[in-house]
């Protein structure tokens, strides 16, 4: 199993944002994306996940592999630790324990979730990663408002993951534990803008 | 699938404004109204039908913008997307939750409503009736409507400048059924068209509504 | 954009000349209807605004179709360009309908059928447009609005037929299908048809006009973009 992107382009609000990427992940290796504000991590992330259609080129993935870890957590306020966490195991019909645990989320599974702080919403949202069971990982800023403790504790999911044969491509500014393949997305940015199914550019 | 459905639901319940609200603004419309046109029941006998299928309306659009936009905030909306939960699916059962917290509820305090305007006892039947098979394409018009206007920051007043225009054949066909099973004549007609146009909506807008969706999330 | 600029003056030329034409006609050189004296020249108006009213709506699902199936980019912006020349039309044929009411039914505004679908289908264009404006990237705007216009046409039908049921109303019934012609005299009939015409061009140029405009001003997003990317 892997994961390879051929000439891919993709787009954001417009204006192309990306050219010209080719890579491929082979089973159990990470890929990490870096840049500066504004590269397109978060664009390349959505368009790997099948959210927006990418411009040109090709996405080559098993079908139904593929989960997507956004900037937000999608944790419901209203309800508990447990039910977040049983819902998304009801919506992937996977068991939720074992993902708790590797979270260390065991002790505040009563909890409502209004009452969690940042960090752990946080490790709520990542929990959903273990539950989902998907070899493809994609995250954007996953370590954001973790402390060390709990980035440590993603380390070892993360590493279990690559070990299972899993993938990763994760955007993020800080190291990760895991810099198996970095790619930086500064020079993919296109120098001249065409797009060859823009809506804007085809009144040129 | 039924999780998305028993989680709506848990989240209705919890938040308060799911059952409570919604229905509180249909006792307040059954109620202001008679202030409004006075107090000659024979009036009122007569206006009953319309002023409830208006009311129910009414509430029912109340809570439609809430169907997508909560999840669309905190970002469930982008996950639960790419999850294994198809799209079509997710808009079905999120408009059979609202179905469930605004439309049955409705459905079930329309008698009681009835009786303070003076709804002739041959209506009540009808009028339960009709609202049963209504209602659940209310909720499916607006979840379209919704999803049209996920992504907008003002999108309840146009939300409803969307969706009121497409409520009106269920709201005649409605009131319709209610008025003339009150008065003795035949009201299957209406209902056939009532239960096609729910049936109908049940079929096909789901489609719309995720299509409209997924272009949102785009 | 080359051929509509060629046309566009033709058409706007040709549109003026009929209307023109048909109107004068229409407003003086037809005799007095016996029963509803010259209140009935109004029908010049209000009979091709209404047939433009529902042709706009029905221009605009058409358009709307070929963006999402083809997404012909022009389509799109045909479907956005039409929708004010319809919603005005209707407009007209409200406002027509109501003064030609007053002196035969003796009231501005009945709930008749026909009057309360073209008051609906108003409430339809007002939301389409609504739509149109509220979303700001142009792609999403135009998909989000070719699926309101078809599953508002659907609606839009139904509620025609809804209303209908509802009321039996005033309205005579259809006296200008083309096969009856002896319900209206020929010499209402052939200014009426030339009115129709004349509104039918007037409607193309207005849409042409207001296409070009909007191809323009898309031209213009264009090459600012690139310019600020560049």
């Amino acid at each position: 199993m892997e994961l390879s992107v051929t000439d891919l382009a993709c787009q954001r609000g417009g204006a192309l944002v990306l050219q010209n990427l080719n890579f491929v992940i082979p089973s159990g290796r990470a890929l990490i994306l870096r840049g500066r504000n504004g590269a397109g991590k978060t664009t390349l992330l959505r368009t790997l996940a099948g959210l927006q259609p990418p411009s040109c080129g090709h996405i080559k993935v098993p079908p139904d592999s593929i989960i997507y870890s956004s900037h937000s957590d999608g944790v419901k306020d209203m309800l508990t630790v447990a039910e977040n966490l049983m819902f998304w195991g009801n919506v992937f019909q996977k068991p939720y324990a074992n993902a708790a645990r590797q979270m260390n989320l065991d002790g505040l599974l009563s909890r409502p979730a209004h009452s969690l702080s940042a960090g752990q919403k946080r490790r709520l949202g990542l929990a959903r990663l273990c539950i989902s069971d998907r070899p493809i990982w994609l995250l954007d800023e996953p370590t954001i408002s973790l402390d060390a403790a709990s980035v440590a504790l993603f380390e070892i999911m993360l590493r279990l993951h690559l070990q299972n044969g899993g993938m990763a491509i994760i955007a993020t500014h800080v190291d990760c534990g895991v810099d198996d393949m970095i790619l930086d997305l500064g020079p993919f940015r296109p120098v001249k803008q065409l797009l060859p199914d823009g809506f804007d550019e085809a009144f040129l | 699938m039924i999780a998305v459905l028993t989680r709506d639901l848990k989240l209705a319940i919890r938040s308060g404004g799911g059952f409570g609200l919604g229905l509180a603004f249909f006792l307040l419309i059954a109620v202001l109204t008679p202030l409004a046109v006075g107090a000659q029941s024979d009036l009122h006998a007569r206006m009953a039908p319309g002023i409830l299928w208006l009311g129910a309306l009414l509430s029912c659009l109340l809570s439609l913008d809430r169907i997508f936009a909560l999840d669309y905030e905190d970002g469930s909306l982008e996950l639960l997307a790419t999850s294994p939960v198809p799209m079509e699916g997710l808009v079905a059962m999120k408009s059979l939750a609202h179905w469930i917290v605004t439309g049955l509820p409705l459905t079930l305090l329309a008698p009681v409503l009835g009786i303070i305007l003076a709804l002739p006892a041959e209506g009540y039947f009808w009028l339960v009736v009709s609202l049963a098979l209504g209602t659940p394409a209310l909720s499916l018009i607006g979840a379209f409507g919704a999803a049209l206007t996920v992504g907008l920051k003002r999108g309840g007043l146009l939300l409803s400048l969307l969706v009121l225009p497409l409520y009106v054949p269920t709201l005649i066909f409605g009131a319709e059924a209610v008025r003339a099973g009150t008065s003795g004549q035949p009201a299957t007609t209406a209902l056939m068209f009532l239960a096609a146009i729910s049936a109908g909506s049940a079929a096909l807008l789901p489609f719309a509504s995720a299509y409209a969706l997924r272009i949102n999330l785009r | 954009m080359h051929l509509s600029g060629r046309f566009l003056p033709w058409v706007a030329a040709i549109a003026a000349i009929t209307l023109v034409a048909g109107l004068f006609w229409g407003f003086f050189l037809t005799p007095d209807d016996y029963r509803q004296g010259s209140t009935v020249k109004i029908i010049y108006l209000h009979v091709p605004t209404a047939l433009m009213a529902i042709n706009g709506w029905f221009m605009m699902l058409v358009a709307s179709l070929i963006w999402l199936i083809r997404r012909h980019h022009v389509s799109a912006l045909v479907a956005k360009a039409a929708a004010p020349v319809g919603m005005t039309m209707t407009l007209i044929a409200l406002a027509t309908g109501a003064i030609w009411g007053e002196p035969m039914w003796g009231t501005w505004w009945a709930w008749d059928p026909r009057l309360t679908s073209f008051l609906i289908l108003f409430l339809f264009y007002l939301g389409y447009q609504a739509l149109w404006h509220a979303i700001d990237d142009p792609d999403t705007a135009a998909d989000l609005t070719s699926v309101l216009c078809i599953v508002g046409s659907v609606f839009a039908l139904l509620s025609r037929y809804a209303v209908l049921f509802w009321n039996q109303g005033l309205h005579q019934g259809a006296s200008l299908s083309l096969d009856s012609q002896q319900h209206v005299d020929n010499v209402f009939w052939v200014p009426l048809v030339i009115c129709m015409c004349g509104f039918g061009l007037a409607f193309l140029a207005l849409v042409l006009v207001r296409t070009r405009t909007e191809i323009r001003s898309r031209r213009l997003q264009a090459l600012l973009l690139r310019e600020r990317m560049a």
